[in-house]
């Protein structure tokens, strides 16, 4: 707790010294970040630190890399971790095509009611991501429209569909849910594209698919690289998803970590897969800001 | 402008309609119908009812919506006032001083929400604080995950305040407290107020910590859909979900009129 704090305060003085000269007669600008810095270490810095030390706990006591050993030997959590890597990429993927042509034939191709869509996005994505596998759950369910359609039509006792408790449900809900994440940045950047290029490169001869080849996916790599990477930290992170499919099959990280901690109460685990968890969607939420503070966004 | 042929617009616009219809549209119609619905295994839903929403506005689940918005409430509040500060207080340190607190300030969104939930279960379950099998628990952890998007929209708002304003007051002789309250405050009310409106959504669907977290006494809204659907009630689900969405969406309504009444100010 004391260390967490320690540095806090220490990056704070160390602007400080900069920022006194200038108003010198009042409190120095510094003092006045401590507050909410304060609160931000105690109820965040000070329990991640515990959940770090924990990791290295064993349940018999002491500090060891033992926790981390066990962990890492468990097929669970090398199924764990390949699945949420693989689902993470697919569903960023899948969001950065669907994104993209979605996005394209809203700014490109209008159409009425195109500014209707746009702020159906915008309202989409005040929703939680469980309720997209609620509504999955009744087209393709076990009992659900998909399902009820076939046999109604074959007389057969079982429908063909029966992926929702797969990976592959997991992917389409991610999918759904993330792709105006992605959508958003686009569209931005897409209004702030100068429509005279595309006149000029369409009265020079150039078809649609090199339009977009040679003068609007340059325009939108920037937007495509910061929400990529954006869905890319939230798919890895995903667990509400992967929680209401109730597939036991499928496992993700921060599903390991509910299991172990809540169902199992194995909390040195637990915290051990937490650790690797904030490692890698960490990393890679930095990797997003520089390409996102690069694209200017 | 990129499709000159009105064939090729008509197909352009019925590709998109086949991917936006299906993956957007019909899902949150399906809840929505699912709701209605006294059973549906075919293509339509059959027997309208509007049993589930008596059911689902009475009891438990009442109980359920009102802990999610006194939780959402006060997280938002809590968030908005953190955050709020931090960004007052980041834009007039100089650069390393404004990265360090954007980097602190950010990182609960980096971190998954299990892990916060995990975090703050480890750390308040023993003392010096317990607060495991209390709501505050919850609340702490939703403020934790909120105030980094308060924080988020409120530095991107005082970036783009004209600094005009204050340096006239300030000139004029007002004192560094009036220019906040009379002259940064009431500029900033419109983002703040988009920012509660973030803020107060994001807390209303919050799931990953909060099973991490909550007491028995003490279940938000999102908990009462799962616990519905897992054992196997989805029409109840659906009503639920229904609940959240239309109280989400009312609040974010009601939030966005007072923006627009403040930037006639």
């Amino acid at each position: 707790m004391t260390a967490t704090t320690g540095t806090a305060r220490t990056g704070a003085a160390v602007t400080a010294t900069a920022a006194a000269p200038a108003r010198s007669r009042t409190v120095p600008a510094w003092v006045w970040a401590l507050p909410p810095v304060a609160v931000l270490a105690l109820a965040f810095l000070y329990p991640l630190t515990l959940v770090v030390q924990q990791s290295f706990t064993p349940d018999e006591g002491g500090l060891s890399l033992d926790p981390y050993a066990e962990v890492f030997a468990s097929a669970s959590f090398r199924d764990a971790l390949t699945t949420t890597v693989w689902l993470a990429l697919g569903s960023t993927a899948g969001c950065l095509v669907l994104g993209f042509v979605l996005a394209l034939v809203i700014a490109f191709v209008p159409f009425p009611g195109g500014k209707a869509v746009a702020r159906f996005v915008d309202v989409f994505l005040s929703f939680p991501s469980f309720l997209i596998t609620l509504a999955l759950l009744f087209i393709y369910g076990s009992v659900g429209m998909a399902n009820g359609l076939w046999t109604g039509a074959t007389g057969a006792a079982d429908g063909p569909f029966h992926f929702l408790t797969t990976p592959w449900g997991v992917l389409l809900a991610e999918i759904t849910y993330f792709t105006p994440f992605v959508m958003r940045p686009l569209l931005a950047a897409f209004s702030q594209l100068d429509t005279g290029q595309l006149e000029v490169a369409s009265s020079l001869g150039a078809g649609p698919v090199r339009i977009i080849r040679r003068v609007i996916l340059p325009e939108a790599l920037p937007a495509l690289a910061a929400g990529g990477s954006l869905v890319l930290v939230m798919c890895l992170n995903e667990f509400g998803i992967v929680l209401f499919t109730g597939a036991k099959g499928v496992t993700t990280l921060p599903m390991l970590v509910y299991s172990k901690a809540i169902l199992e109460s194995d909390y040195a685990a637990a915290c051990v897969v937490a650790v690797v968890n904030i490692a890698i969607s960490v990393g890679l939420y930095s990797l997003y800001r520089v390409v996102s503070r690069r694209a200017g966004a | 402008m990129l499709v000159h042929s009105r064939a090729g617009k008509w197909a352009t616009w019925a590709v998109f309609l086949l991917l936006f219809v299906p993956l957007f549209a019909v899902p949150l119609l399906v809840i929505l119908a699912a709701s209605l619905a006294t059973h549906w295994s075919g293509a339509f839903p059959s027997g309208p009812t509007v049993e589930r929403y008596a059911a689902a506005t009475s009891g438990d689940s009442l109980q359920a919506l009102t802990t999610s918005l006194v939780t959402a409430v006060t997280a938002s509040v809590l968030a908005l006032t953190l955050g709020g500060w931090a960004a007052l207080a980041a834009a007039s340190l100089r650069t390393r001083g404004k990265r360090f607190l954007d980097a602190l300030f950010i990182l609960p969104v980096a971190v998954p929400s299990v892990v916060v939930g995990l975090a703050v279960l480890v750390a308040y379950s023993k003392p010096p604080v317990l607060l495991n099998g209390t709501r505050w628990i919850v609340i702490l952890a939703h403020t934790v995950l909120v105030t980094a998007f308060a924080y988020q929209s409120v530095a991107a708002a005082v970036r783009r305040l004209d600094p005009m304003y204050e340096q006239a007051a300030a000139g004029l002789g007002a004192s560094p407290a009036r220019v906040l309250w009379r002259v940064r405050l009431p500029l900033l009310l419109p983002s703040l107020t988009s920012a509660a409106g973030l803020c107060f959504a994001l807390s209303m669907g919050e799931l990953s910590a909060t099973m991490m977290l909550y007491p028995p006494d003490w279940t938000p809204l999102p908990v009462q859909i799962f616990a519905a659907t897992d054992r196997g009630s989805l029409f109840t689900g659906a009503a639920l979900a229904v609940v959240l969405m239309t109280t989400t969406l009312l609040v974010l309504a009601a939030v966005s009129r007072i923006r627009t009444r403040a930037s006639y100010r």
